[in-house]
């Protein structure tokens, strides 16, 4: 058995192997490596840890569970504050939240709770359990308006509470973010489904192919009988390098290049009707988890070369350390201190990018040191491929058909720290509020929401 | 499950079809569109609501089946079912008293134009329509437009009916000849919509086109529809699909039209080989 200090690494798929497949990198832990990694909990009397969980997970007591060898009775306890272990197992940027706060991080690693936590849900569903049981009705119904992190655990926790709830999700299918975002090679589509039949379970209601602002609108939904409405609908509009060029043929947002992959299965082209331009050489552009993911699909999709403009340093970057490295060790090159200029094309087609270096300035409003543009520096990459992962707004087609509902000035829902909206009976939460943030925040969110609209309905009762 | 309810053939290789989607037809309005997908393995496609019937729950589409998946969809039958239908996207048509409206359409743009024009007709406009095509079997809707019209003129381009030439030469005419129009919508394959734009715009007569661009998710989350509008770029699927014709970089979106042509023939061609000796079977379908 390793020493006490140190942290059990978890199994992964080879980074040559998985260049050939969407397959899941990390392989998480077996049982044996989670009991041994659970062994090095102190169970801290106050512990630190669960201060850092945006969900409040009683961390200790899971992994306590763990250590006795009982991860049905661990993912039990897990789930009394969050429904979707297995999806946050896997996404969740432990490192910052209760990672950090544990008491081992100051001597030397701290316990890996996301993989052990990955790991009593894993074991849970390969056990086949039965979904949660219903409580008894209230006889109210609610309206979850789409159907990503922050909807899912909003519903899950309203159902929990005897309320009948429908969520309605503008897509085929559900999930979100969580299915035409994230990757299959970071999260298995199948486990966000099992997490959506856990909802299902609670007895939610999910209607796909329902865009609310047009299939419905908000105040429809109230005319229909719903007493309280959950705004959930993400940051989803793509923003773009706003350079010349963009429109060529090849230059993508990141949002259509990983939906055209994870939701419409492009990648398995022509089997599925979905097409992709599968470029040679790619250039990415942005330094957060979703860059990573483009360069990654890329890189699957058989592109020889995958450069990642960034124009800050790796230092600065908002990608997980995670999977930044596993990026570099699938051979994505980083270009930081790297701004795109200008996009060039051929008929209309994209042949290269034109950049130019930056330094380090002072520190911008975000806190981060500001890009300083190298005059004379300017350089080409070929590029047949050029995927814009620089961030994205509110998507404004339900907040143009829904007048009521104050925004602040950058475009999202204005809600107070409960969720409460300008409008009577709808609340809101996740990016629709914070702008991209991550998946836990989002369903941090969902909860608080799901809280306020238990208050509000049992007071109006 | 969107059920047809039925089937017509109206043109060569166009067809028309009612669908079962109670939500949609309820709340459809002119110039509006939905995208379907006709099985598990399918494509988005958008296609604009040539009609529908909130009482009936019904809504009607019609395509011209030339790629993969619009011949797929030919060969589906009523009593079938597509397994998704969204909407209805987009913003509705402008439908106000304006005076005279000439609608252009080319082809199965003779659909999306159908609706606007009857609820412009029904706001008390004059309707001319020149309805136009490669030949004359391929003119399609002709009873339907006709009957809301005021002046009806057919054009082809090999004279097989009507005027023989391009829609754009009576149109031309007819602003030339003095008569006041205020405003042309022009629906149809973008290089009509682009030749009807130049025709008007030296007369500054107000033109209005329907955009249809290769879209993935129609609500505006992938930016797939970009086009450029007076400068700027816009999202057709929420922007649009309805724009200042004079604004509009034809050039550009016709070149994004093309993306996937190859993968778009590669695929079709696949599709055709496998349907060797049976695609309308049942059972031989996905």
């Amino acid at each position: 058995m390793m020493a006490k200090g140190e942290r059990l690494s978890a199994r992964e798929q080879d980074a040559k192997e998985r260049m050939d497949n969407f397959d899941e990198v990390s392989l998480g832990y077996d049982e044996k490596q989670a009991r041994a990694e659970a062994e090095r909990c102190l169970q801290c009397k106050k512990p630190a840890c669960v201060g850092g969980c945006p969900v409040g997970i009683d961390i200790p007591a899971f992994i306590k569970l763990l250590k006795e060898g009982n991860p049905a009775a661990a993912i039990k306890k897990i789930k009394e504050k969050n429904s979707l272990p297995a999806v946050c197992g896997r996404v969740c940027p432990q490192e910052n939240q209760c990672e950090k706060e544990c008491i081992l991080a100051k001597k030397s690693d701290p316990i890996a709770i996301g993989l052990l936590e990955r790991f009593a849900a894993d074991s849970e569903r390969s056990q086949d359990v039965a979904a949660g049981s219903k409580v008894e009705s209230k006889g109210k119904k609610v309206a979850v308006v789409g159907s990503g992190p922050a909807s899912l655990v909003s519903a899950g926790d309203l159902a929990k509470l005897g309320y009948s709830v429908t969520i309605f999700e503008a897509l085929h299918k559900a999930g979100g973010v969580l299915v035409y975002g994230i990757p299959e090679f970071r999260l298995p589509k199948k486990i966000v489904e099992a997490e959506i039949d856990y909802v299902k379970g609670l007895g939610v209601e999910i209607r796909t192919n329902f865009v609310i602002g047009n299939t419905l609108t908000v105040d429809d939904l109230f005319e229909q009988g719903y007493e309280a409405v959950f705004i959930g609908t993400g940051a989803g509009l793509p923003h773009f390098l706003g350079i010349e060029g963009e429109n060529l043929n090849g230059v993508y947002s990141a949002n259509e290049f990983l939906t055209r992959v994870n939701l419409m299965k492009s990648h398995l082209f022509p089997e599925h009707d979905t097409p992709i331009k599968r470029g040679h050489k790619v250039v990415v552009v942005g330094g957060g988890n979703v860059a990573m993911d483009s360069a990654r699909t890329a890189k699957r999709l058989g592109a020889s070369e995958v450069y990642l403009v960034y124009r800050r340093t790796e230092e600065e970057m908002p990608a997980r350390a995670e999977e930044a490295h596993h990026a570099k060790e699938e051979g994505i090159i980083f270009k930081t201190l790297t701004l795109p200029r200008k996009l060039i094309g051929e008929s209309g087609w994209l042949k290269a990018i034109e950049c130019i270096e930056t330094t380090l300035g002072e520190p911008d409003a975000s806190g981060r040191r500001r890009p300083v543009i190298k005059e004379g520096s300017n350089f080409t990459l070929e590029a047949d491929v050029v995927i814009a992962a620089v961030g994205t707004g509110a998507n404004p087609l339900l907040l143009k058909a829904t007048p009521k509902l104050k925004l602040n000035p950058k475009g999202y829902i204005e809600a107070d720290e409960k969720g409460t909206t300008s409008m009577k009976g709808v609340f809101a939460g996740g990016d629709i509020i914070t702008g991209s943030a991550t998946v836990i925040l989002a369903m941090g969110a969902g909860k608080q929401a799901a809280a306020s609209i238990d208050e509000y309905l049992s007071a109006r009762a | 499950m969107f059920e047809i309810l039925t089937k017509r053939t109206i043109g060569p290789a166009v067809y028309h079809y009612d669908i079962s989607a109670p939500n949609i037809a309820r709340k459809a309005k002119p110039g509006q569109f939905l995208i379907l997908r006709i099985n598990e393995t399918g494509e988005r496609i958008p296609l604009t609501i040539c009609d529908y019937d909130g009482s009936k729950g019904t809504v009607s589409i019609m395509f011209q089946a030339i790629g993969k998946t619009t011949k797929e969809l030919a060969y589906m039958e009523a009593g079938d079912s597509l397994s998704d239908m969204v909407g209805p996207l987009g913003r509705p048509s402008e439908i106000e008293r304006l005076g005279t409206v000439v609608c252009v359409a080319g082809g199965v743009g003779a659909a999306v134009i159908l609706p606007i024009a009857k609820a412009l007709k029904a706001k008390g406009n004059e309707i001319i329509t020149i309805l136009g095509a490669r030949t004359a079997e391929l003119l399609v809707l002709e009873d339907e437009l006709k009957a809301i019209s005021d002046d009806f003129i057919i054009t082809t381009d090999d004279g097989s009916r009507g005027i023989s030439g391009v829609c754009t030469d009576p149109l031309r005419q007819l602003i030339e000849s003095g008569k006041r129009v205020d405003r042309v919508i022009a629906i149809g394959p973008a290089i009509m919509m682009k030749f009807v734009c130049k025709t008007t715009e030296p007369f500054g007569v107000e033109t209005v086109v329907s955009l249809n661009s290769i879209m993935v998710d129609g609500t505006g989350m992938c930016g797939s529809c970009r086009v450029t509008i007076g400068g700027q770029t816009k999202f057709c699927c929420v922007d649009g699909p309805d724009f200042d014709g004079h604004e509009v970089d034809f050039d550009e979106l016709m070149i994004r039209q093309r993306i996937y042509l190859d993968e778009e023939k590669a695929s079709l061609e696949r599709f055709e080989r496998q349907c060797e000796g049976g695609c309308g079977s049942k059972g031989e379908r996905k």
